[in-house]
């Protein structure tokens, strides 16, 4: 009975299936449904008739239960769910709502590793110094600015000063126009970043102090490797398991964040899509969303675990 | 984590030898002598009066942070703003730290099934973007204060779920635990006595750090629409309505998101200076 990854890929499910439950059940709290969502006030004009012919037809009159398996099974087979109001299948919105996010995931986590890691290895020198100071500061403005503030900033000073709005054009991808996908991304890319700096940074400073003090690293240096060579090879490697613990907490932020963000910059993500869903009280759309959005953090958790392993030979199972 | 004594008035002691916790101390406790004068009444102009004569003017004796595009006084808004973002922050992780911390002690000292269904009920949600679930949660719900501190609470409890099991598993396992048990006492003063004050210490940072993550959950929820309704202030809706003002009036912008920085930063400040000053381990350096 020794399946590799076979107890990690049931957690997984159970996790899954644990957020599923959770996010159909909150969703049913709604006051009003999802026909008041799609009709609006004119509502008012159907007959109770009508009404109870709409529910059957979308499906709301059934049991909880009845429901809760419709949505599943209409999510497992590829198509999502429906949106009510439109009868668009949540995978048709998903698929170009999808890469939009990804895309400005990837930006924002590899800027925040990037400059978390820098401004880290920066601070952790020389403990106390200004520099260390700096640091520091910076690591705490960008922790307590949030993401909106940031964002109306950018977006205020660069169409102020500059003539610059890259959101009034319709969004491209980079494989239609990479240049102006670049425009478009590279703010959000930066405000999420700094959002990732802030912990990154500061988990490297720690873990570079920690580390800095243990015998190995004497050793290093008394067997005559080049400093450089120690801060590298010895301390920062041996460093990586917390920053990238820490990175792979971070991913999470960074998808709420992607709502704001996404929302500001009139990017067409899936933080976008969830809230007009949820403005349009479209409960498939909502709960499907979500539910992708948790499958992403739930694989980027078991990435980062193959990373560990990968950075650190001890850990093995 | 090792067995730790902690003295309360020892632990005051070393936290005013930190600059930064001092520093965190002044700043939150400047937004909340600001968020009480809002409670009382005690601002220059009531917040959502309208004075038309004086629509966005700029910072002046007569309005401070100046006037927004409905001619209120963004001073007194701000302070409005302030004391919900602190009520909700407040009543959010009161509720995540009654929750979590009972759920966490209980789990970690009864152990067994419990603790199984505890711990992964608190994954499900622990794996999960904080926002995300807010966000589900307070569009279900309604945008009362109370639901936007509901919604942070629940989302939070997990955290302190966590927090507060791991010494307890420690802790449970030590022969002073052992011989207390044997010398006959009752679980809940084993529970009382012996267990909660290993697990004050994390606690308390926990709260202090949860708190300036509330303030910006809600903040960021209210600046989505979904939190505090106007004309009522909230900072986040504050933020929001000044996007198309702050090009030619920066003080709507401005204000609002430094009150926001200032009372996270200090909180966070707050939570480091806690943490070294309950922590034996990094009192020496």
């Amino acid at each position: 009975m020794k399946i590799p990854g076979l107890s990690r890929t049931l957690s997984v499910l159970a996790t899954l299936f644990g957020i599923s439950i959770f996010v159909f059940l909150v969703l049913r709290v709604i006051p009003g449904d999802s026909i008041t969502g799609a009709f609006g006030i004119e509502t008012g004009a159907l007959t109770p008739g009508q009404i109870a012919e709409l529910r059957v037809y979308y499906g709301i009159d059934q049991s909880l239960l009845l429901q809760y398996i419709s949505w599943i099974h209409s999510f497992l087979t590829g198509k999502l769910g429906f949106a009510y109001s439109t009868g668009v299948s949540v995978a048709t919105l998903t698929k170009s709502s999808l890469p939009v996010t990804i895309e400005l995931a990837i930006i924002g986590t590899v800027l925040g590793v990037v400059l978390g890691i820098a401004i880290g290895m920066f601070s952790a020198k020389k403990p106390g110094s200004t520099r260390d100071f700096a640091g520091q500061l910076f690591g705490l403005l960008a922790l307590a600015i949030p993401g909106f503030v940031l964002s109306t900033g950018i977006v205020t000073v660069m169409a102020n000063k500059f003539h610059y709005f890259p959101n009034g054009y319709e969004y491209m991808t980079p494989w239609e126009n990479p240049w102006m996908n670049f425009q478009q991304m590279m703010f959000p890319g930066l405000v999420l970043g700094i959002a990732v700096a802030a912990p990154v940074m500061r988990t490297t400073r720690s873990a570079l102090l920690e580390t800095v003090d243990k015998d190995f690293v004497r050793t290093a240096h008394g067997k005559g490797v080049p400093n450089n060579k120690v801060q590298y090879r010895h301390v920062l490697r041996n460093s990586l398991i917390p920053i990238v613990t820490m990175t792979g907490i971070q991913f999470g932020y960074l998808l709420g964040g992607a709502v704001i963000v996404e929302k500001i910059f009139a990017l067409p993500g899936m933080g976008r899509q969830i809230l007009d869903a949820i403005m349009k009280r479209e409960y498939a759309t909502v709960q499907s969303s979500i539910m992708v959005f948790a499958i992403m953090f739930v694989l980027i958790n078991v990435a980062t675990d193959v990373i560990y392993r990968k950075i650190d030979p001890r850990i093995k199972k | 984590m090792k067995n730790k004594e902690i003295k309360t008035k020892g632990a005051l002691h070393y936290y005013l030898q930190s600059t930064s916790g001092i520093v965190g101390a002044v700043l939150v406790l400047i937004m909340v002598i600001v968020a009480i004068c809002s409670i009382f009444g005690i601002t220059p102009y009531d917040p959502v009066e309208q004075h038309i004569d004086n629509i966005l003017q700029g910072p002046s004796a007569h309005f401070w942070f100046g006037t927004d595009d409905f001619g209120r006084d963004v001073f007194s808004r701000t302070l409005e703003g302030m004391r919900r973002s602190l009520t909700v922050s407040i009543t959010a992780v009161s509720l995540a730290t009654i929750l979590g911390v009972t759920f966490g002690i209980l789990a970690g000292y009864v152990g067994k099934w419990f603790d199984q269904l505890v711990t992964r009920v608190s994954d499900v949600f622990f794996a999960f973007p904080a926002i995300l679930l807010a966000l589900a949660i307070v569009a279900s719900l309604g945008n009362a204060w109370y639901d936007t501190a509901l919604a942070i609470g629940v989302v939070y409890t997990p955290i302190f779920i966590r927090v507060a099991r791991g010494p307890v598993l420690t802790v449970k396992e030590m022969d002073y635990i052992k011989i207390s048990r044997v010398l006959g006492f009752s679980s809940f003063r084993i529970l009382r006595k012996h267990i909660f004050p290993n697990v004050f210490a994390p606690i308390v940072v926990q709260i202090a750090l949860s708190l300036s993550w509330a303030i910006l959950t809600e903040s960021g929820l209210s600046f989505l629409g979904l939190g505090t309704q106007p004309p009522t202030p909230s900072l986040g809706l504050m933020v929001s309505d000044a996007q198309p003002l702050a090009a030619f009036a920066w003080w709507t912008l401005v204000f609002p998101s430094l009150f926001i920085t200032i009372v996270v930063v200090g909180l966070n400040l707050v939570g480091d200076g806690l943490r070294d000053a309950l922590d034996p381990a990094r009192r020496s350096s």
